[in-house]
């Protein structure tokens, strides 16, 4: 009998370890942070520089940095959701099953690089082919980075609309071809319109993905935090700038608080893609 | 088997097949089936399921194609064209012959856009002419005064029943002559399939109606001429009258009089 408790019991916690963690670390980020939110207040926050270590006037505006991110993110999706859509449309409704069997693998492969590999092949390959087709000063840029991001964020977006796709009801299909519709009339007027809402929380959490990558785009990026919506122009995204500073930053400091906030404002952009995905999917029944 | 016709002399026979022969990959489904179906008359398919019935039904618009590893042998017609040979179209085809399936499956959208989707695909912008093609296609299938005040909301909020007359309104949207139907009540209550075989009723002087169907009482209600299939093959096809009362062959009495199926 204690035995069948004690089992419940151990499984329970092993359970619930991750909603601890989960509370855990928001209140950690919330306690780090908090001091700054009196002196020198938020509104610091917004200001439109980031110089962290200055010998005249050091600046905690993380708008540059956030812009930095929403640029990136931004050009990413660019590239992500035709690509991902289009490919997801392919492997569902055209490939035959050899090749179905075929690409399914390599898209599962893609999702396995590590990102600081191909932050390697960003920096080698990708950099200097930007450098030299826009004849930029340097191959670091927003755009780089995209186009890095959009590796990562693919596999995710293609599978879960994959899915999404698949899951449209064959009597539509059926039904739409009776009516003498051609095979890309009812991709496009039927399948795609019911499986929007997969395809919809799988960009979601493709924004997700990209929104909190790191190491790729510190390596590609160009790291200056200016506020620009040049593609071609060096950015900063916030998750680089946590990852280089955090390492020199001296504990405590305004400085290291406001690399928490950067932290909270990730954290907070996350969550939000995740619960807006979330609820598509379970709105539209594609989720129990 | 056409001995002595079983048509009367005037008879237009909308839908051909000669000596057709349908395989799924490796296994044949049909054996030599010979058939003249009449234009503007109910003509139902009965027999034990897997009898090859509604397969025999699906080649009539092509539906098999959509299967990988089909292959048909002998010669269709329809409206005196060879439908599988090389170059027929596969899209007039299928405006001219419409299908309704055994489950209901409006698309996930409007109860317009449900009926005008047909239309839409042919080719039809004309918002006036949609609003007419949709009026008209859901009065044909007594469903317009149930759903009039409510075109714009999701077809699939409609009952089962108001569903598959919402599929039959679409079949008819495109305007074809032939209906071809999968058991289209099968999966409907009582009262949803006497307004269904209602319906069938009100159609069959304007349309030629193929209908599936492994209820016998449905089949001697509303067809003018049933066919008995049993293991691929055609076993018997006669005046509905007939082979309710006094069928030929001796299979097609075991499986009316219920001793089997």
């Amino acid at each position: 009998m204690w035995k069948d408790k004690a089992m419940r019991l151990l499984m329970l916690s092993a359970a619930s370890t991750s909603i601890f963690l989960v509370a855990l670390i928001f209140i950690f980020l919330v306690k780090e942070a908090a001091p700054f939110a009196l002196k020198p207040g938020l509104d610091a926050l917004f200001d439109r520089q980031w110089i962290p270590v200055s010998f005249v006037q050091e600046r905690y505006g993380i708008l540059p940095l956030v812009t930095g991110s929403a640029l990136v993110t931004g050009l990413s999706m660019l590239f992500t959701i035709p690509l991902s859509v289009l490919g997801a449309i392919y492997i569902a409704e055209i490939a035959s099953p050899v090749e179905r069997e075929i690409l399914k693998p390599f898209i599962e492969l893609l999702a396995s690089i590590p990102s600081v590999v191909l932050g390697f092949f960003g920096l080698v390959v990708l950099a200097p082919l930007i450098k030299s087709l826009f004849g930029l000063g340097t191959g670091l840029s927003a755009l780089t980075g995209a186009l890095l991001l959009t590796l990562m964020a693919i596999p995710t977006v293609i599978t879960l609309s994959e899915d999404a796709i698949m899951s449209v009801p064959r009597a539509y299909k059926d039904a739409s071809r009776a009516l003498g519709a051609s095979d890309l009339q009812t991709i496009f007027q039927v399948i795609i319109p019911a499986a929007l809402p997969g395809i919809i929380a799988a960009i979601m959490l493709g924004v997700g993905r990209v929104v909190g990558e790191t190491m790729a785009v510190l390596m590609v990026t160009g790291n200056s935090a200016l506020m620009t919506w040049s593609p071609l122009a060096p950015v900063r995204t916030m998750t680089a700038t946590i990852a280089a500073e955090m390492g020199e930053v001296s504990f405590g400091s305004l400085h290291y608080q406001a690399l928490f906030w950067i932290g909270l404002v990730l954290l907070a952009v996350t969550f939000l893609l995740n619960i807006i995905a979330q609820r598509v999917l379970v709105r539209y029944g594609m989720m129990k | 088997m056409v001995e002595t016709s079983i048509f009367p002399a005037d008879t237009d026979h909308v839908i051909t097949t000669r000596q057709v022969n349908f395989f799924y990959g490796e296994t044949q489904a049909l054996f030599d089936i010979s058939m003249d179906i009449p234009g503007r008359r109910v003509t139902a398919f009965i027999g034990p399921s897997g009898c090859g019935k509604s397969t025999f039904l699906r080649i009539f618009n092509r539906m098999n194609d959509t299967i990988t590893g089909t292959r048909l042998e002998g010669e269709v017609h329809i409206n005196g064209e060879n439908i599988y040979e090389n170059g027929s179209n596969v899209v007039r085809l299928r405006r001219k012959v419409g299908m309704v399936f055994q489950k209901s499956n409006p698309f996930p959208k409007s109860i317009f856009d449900n009926v005008a989707y047909g239309p839409r695909i042919h080719g039809t912008k004309d918002r006036q002419e949609l609003v007419e093609i949709v009026e008209k296609s859901l009065i044909r299938s007594a469903l317009w005064d149930e759903v009039k005040d409510r075109l714009e909301t999701n077809a699939i909020g409609l009952s089962g029943g108001q569903q598959q007359r919402l599929c039959i309104a679409r079949a008819l949207a495109v305007g074809p002559d032939i209906l071809l139907m999968d058991e289209p009540a099968s999966a409907l209550d009582p009262k949803s399939t006497i307004r269904i075989e209602d319906l069938i009723g009100e159609l069959r002087n304007d349309y030629t109606i193929v209908i599936v169907t492994h209820n016998m009482q449905q089949a001697a209600r509303i067809s003018d001429y049933t066919a008995f299939f049993y293991e691929g093959r055609l076993v018997e096809f006669n005046a509905t009258k007939k082979i309710f009362t006094k069928p030929r062959e001796k299979q097609t009495e075991d499986y009316i009089t219920g001793r089997f199926g």
